[in-house]
């Protein structure tokens, strides 16, 4: 079934430069697992499509359950050169969280996450 | 030696909460208070105020803050390590001072000012020396925007600092310094960490991570279950409760709103994240990969396990240049068709811009309402939104043509499509763009000056 990622993580964004960080947090610590498995470089890349117009990087945080994405190239010049009302990339957060992952069904009833 | 000491944020930017670092102070029993004063683009700011009056150029709002908890800190004997100084930390200190002897502590305050952090005037005999300074982003060299360079500064790290404690500073005093610094700084001076104690130097810059943002570590921006948080009115700013082993509790004050908790600090952590294995400051190496957190109790989060690396040669330079002229106008449009509206005005807009001839580096459309925030994952805009905020912006060399722009928004409203409202503020504002360049340089060619005067 597909799980939008607002069920499953928290997340907070900002900026360095043109490049927004996004910081993706597991709700739960059984689900890091499948954030690490799903949530992958390319997906996020593609998942922001037209807004990061540079490459995508991530880095595991087991010890926080977290995922750190750098997404380059996505705050229009970035700092005080961007006209972009959010040029320090803080919603960056919650457009990640719009995701969709698709988690097997019976993983997802083991997690609780069928209803 | 203390068996711990308690370190309170009272400001996460220049404009934060006034009343924080007070309430900070009368809120309950803390050992320092560390105050964060500068974005990267301050100092510039700064700079134009000096280049107009030689004793201005530092965070204003300091000085009466100082009148306000000075008696106070020197009482309980809390020491104030703090950012403040901007492009002039003497004219700050000597700000402070006046205030010291106005409220009769005078020859009862020492205060320690950090400098050794401008290098503008020493640009060319780097230039001249080989000393690129190419910017860490792009890769390209300083030549290329000489003309234009307002403020170049050097991120001073801890140390400095430190000695300014142990030469008995009440108030510290610094410009450009690492928001980290601020905290790690009383950690070295109390606990006697040494220079090469790589886990416990990471174990304090990551403590001065969690609250150098201020409340973003103590439920302000939190997202995680937001609307369960209590009473944001009152937050209570973050404070450590460090350890001399490096490990620390994040809490903050009974008696105040917000919260601290896991998900808090978690938050806090990952922002504005680069490697997390490598967080560099000039201190150490940090490993945001070995942080353990634990929760001991209400408001209460325990953090251990933290490893470090060696610091690097390189200390991180802050240069601020000119980079022309930007404006952005805004409109409203209402109900029905809102956004067909917004988009058939800035159709109109454009056009005129057009015919008149001037041209820009980049016009941006956003439609606040229907998707400014996260663009095409917004998905399509409802029909029936009942309003919607054109707002345009452009950016270019030339400020007469940005100029001319800012007296091309009004006309809309009588000159394009129905139902506008929303221009009560007046023609935009053309803003200067005063540009970020950060570089690298040697740790050799930078000398800290530390001084310390009784008031």
């Amino acid at each position: 079934m597909k799980i939008q990622l607002l069920k499953l993580a928290h997340a907070r964004s900002g900026d360095k430069g043109d490049t927004a960080n996004v910081g993706l947090i597991a709700l739960r610590e059984d689900y890091y697992p499948l954030l690490v498995r799903e949530v992958t470089a390319a997906r996020v890349r593609e998942h922001f499509e037209g807004i990061c117009r540079g490459e995508v990087e991530r880095f595991e945080l087991a010890n926080l359950g977290a995922l750190n994405f750098l997404l380059h190239e996505s705050l229009g010049g970035g700092g005080t050169l961007s006209l972009m009302t959010d040029a320090q990339g803080k919603t960056f957060s919650t457009a990640l969280l719009r995701m969709f992952i698709e988690v097997p069904d019976e993983e997802a009833r083991s997690l609780g996450l069928d209803e | 030696m203390k068996e711990k000491i308690r370190i309170a944020s009272g400001q996460g930017f220049w404009g934060d909460m006034l009343d924080a670092p007070v309430r900070q102070v009368k809120g309950g029993q803390i050992d320092y208070l560390m105050l964060d004063y500068l974005a990267e683009v301050t100092m510039s700011i700064m700079q134009k105020q000096r280049a107009r009056d030689p004793r201005a150029g530092y965070a204003r709002d300091f000085v009466p803050l100082m009148r306000e908890i000075l008696p106070d800190c020197v009482e309980r004997n809390i020491r104030v390590t703090a950012n403040a100084g901007g492009v002039n930390p003497s004219g700050c200190a000597e700000a402070v001072r006046d205030v010291a002897r106005e409220l009769g502590l005078g020859g009862r305050v020492r205060i320690g000012t950090v400098t050794g952090d401008d290098i503008m005037g020493r640009l060319d005999e780097f230039l001249a020396r080989g000393i690129e300074l190419r910017n860490m982003d792009t890769g390209e060299p300083l030549s290329k925007v000489r003309d234009a360079i307002q403020s170049a500064n050097v991120y001073l790290g801890a140390w400095p600092m430190v000695e300014a404690l142990q030469g008995g500073a009440q108030v510290v005093i610094t410009g450009r310094a690492t928001d980290t610094g601020l905290t790690l700084a009383p950690l070295i001076n109390e606990f006697g960490w040494r220079e090469d104690d790589w886990d416990k130097l990471s174990a304090g810059t990551i403590a001065g991570h969690i609250i150098e943002c201020g409340a973003q570590a103590s439920g302000g921006n939190c997202q995680y279950d937001w609307q369960s948080i209590p009473d944001l009115a009152n937050v209570g700013f973050p404070i450590v409760e460090a350890a001399p082993d490096g490990t620390f509790v994040v809490t903050k004050h009974e008696g105040t709103g917000g919260i601290v908790s896991i998900p808090s600090v978690k938050e806090q952590l990952v922002y504005e994240m680069g490697d997390p294995h490598e967080y560099i400051t000039p201190d150490c190496v940090a490993d945001f990969a070995s942080i353990q957190l634990e929760d001991v109790g209400t408001n209460r989060v325990r953090v251990h396990g933290i490893k470090g690396h060696p610091a690097t040669e390189f200390l991180k330079v802050s240069i601020s240049y000119s980079a022309g002229y930007k404006a952005v106008g805004t409109l409203v449009y209402s109900w029905p068709d809102a956004y067909a509206k917004a988009r058939a005005a800035d159709a109109i807009l454009r056009a005129r811009l057009e015919r008149l001839g001037l041209h820009f580096d980049q016009i941006l459309t956003e439609y606040v309402g229907a998707n400014a925030t996260h663009g095409r994952l917004a998905g399509e805009p409802s029909p029936d939104l009942p309003e919607v905020q054109l707002r345009v912006g452009v950016r270019g060399a030339d400020r007469s043509a940005v100029e001319r722009f800012t007296k091309e928004i009004a006309p809309l409203i009588l000159t394009g499509p129905p139902g506008v409202t929303g221009f009560a503020g007046g023609r935009p504002k053309v803003e200067e763009i005063v540009a970020y360049w950060p570089a690298l340089i040697p740790k050799t060619e930078i000398n800290a000056r530390v001084e310390v005067t009784e008031a």
